[in-house]
């Protein structure tokens, strides 16, 4: 029975904290497109979503496909565990 | 600032039922009073903000349930 | 085109083995003010939008997906290892005799998934009055599930959805303050 690591769960929850507020400066400058200070911050956390995602892609295999990620081999794409199963 | 909750008291008859409840509760959330968002509003750490569902502090307005240990009852 | 992320908006858990809670949580699944409701409500409206405010149709429509993936982990979870006799307690029988373990884009009380359940009017005004009651409603929903819930876990994710009703609902209400505005005044905070 495959488990995956502790680890795992905490670059996860990391990354899903990053993405929630990037998630929440999209919608408000969808709707207040003059708030440098927010756009400012946005690209903050752009970049940093962007090294949360190596570090996590490099232990844990691809987060998105259709050429977002980069695939080990064989294929790993399709692997266990999906988000649902965790 | 705005409160979460407004209360209304329902007719009792005598001839209801079920024991009355006397004071009854509904929900009147933050977006309802804030208006276009001002910017720079105070906001939480990103795991904070996961935690709370909101970026914002002003829109945080958690609801819990009577049956939750160590909660219920109304929110406060 | 749309990008899956292999990947929970929220860390859903669940702590207690309780098929009961999934006929609660079937009616955010596949009900008239469930996740998939509002995601096919707001990307289906952005066509017939004004362009100020497709993009907030458009990212609140594609959270909306999240939402129903967090849902959907929810229902698997409680369901997966329930023996017949817990279904037969739970009171899914009548969902297992059609569908076994499968989710199915039902209500609460299984009615099935239908367009009529969402609205578009094609007049931005009265298409984003909708949404905010769509919004609204959802969060009324999860009021009355987590109300029902003895499984803090379960709540906690719920709460996390609450909140984000709250939110999209604020965003909608601005998006109509954008579309009222006379030309050229400023809008007041």
């Amino acid at each position: 029975m495959k488990q995956v690591p502790a680890e795992y769960y905490q670059l996860m929850e990391q990354l899903q904290a990053v993405d929630f507020v990037l998630v929440e400066l999209t919608l408000y400058l969808d709707t207040h497109n003059d708030d440098l200070e927010a756009i400012n911050q946005f690209n903050h956390y752009a970049k940093e979503r962007k090294h949360l995602k190596k570090a996590f892609e490099s232990q844990f295999g691809p987060l998105q496909q259709f050429g977002n990620s980069y695939s080990g081999y064989p294929w790993n794409w399709d692997d266990s565990p999906w988000p649902w199963q965790l | 600032m705005s409160t979460h909750f407004k209360t209304y008291h329902p007719y009792v008859s005598p001839f209801d039922p079920c024991p009355p409840i006397l004071e009854k509760a509904y929900s009147t959330p933050p977006n309802l009073y804030m208006g276009f968002q001002p910017p720079n509003l105070p906001q939480f750490s990103p795991i904070e903000a996961l935690k709370a569902g909101t970026l914002w502090k002003a829109f945080y307005d958690p609801w819990y349930g009577p049956l939750e240990p160590g909660k219920g009852g109304l929110p406060q | 085109m749309w990008i899956y992320e292999k990947k929970l908006q929220y860390p859903v858990r669940v702590s207690t083995c309780n098929p009961k809670l999934a006929k609660y949580l079937i009616e955010q699944y596949g009900g008239a003010d469930g996740e998939l409701s509002a995601a096919l409500r707001y990307l289906n409206q952005r066509y017939s939008i004004p362009d100020k405010v497709i993009g907030l149709l458009t990212d609140i429509g594609t959270e909306e997906f999240a939402h129903l993936e967090m849902i959907a982990t929810m229902v698997y979870k409680l369901t997966k290892d329930a023996t017949p006799e817990q279904i037969k307690a739970a009171g899914i029988e009548d969902h297992y005799v059609d569908h076994d373990k499968g989710l199915f884009y039902h209500n609460a009380a299984g009615v099935p998934w239908t367009a009529s359940f969402i609205q578009a009017k094609g007049d931005p005004i009265a298409d984003l009055y909708e949404d905010i009651a769509a919004e609204e409603k959802a969060r009324a929903t999860y009021q009355w599930i987590i109300n029902l819930s003895d499984d803090p876990d379960l709540n906690d994710g719920l709460r996390f959805l609450r909140e984000r009703e709250i939110v999209h609902s604020q965003r909608f209400r601005e998006a109509v303050e954008i579309l009222k505005d006379e030309q050229g005044k400023k809008k007041i905070f």
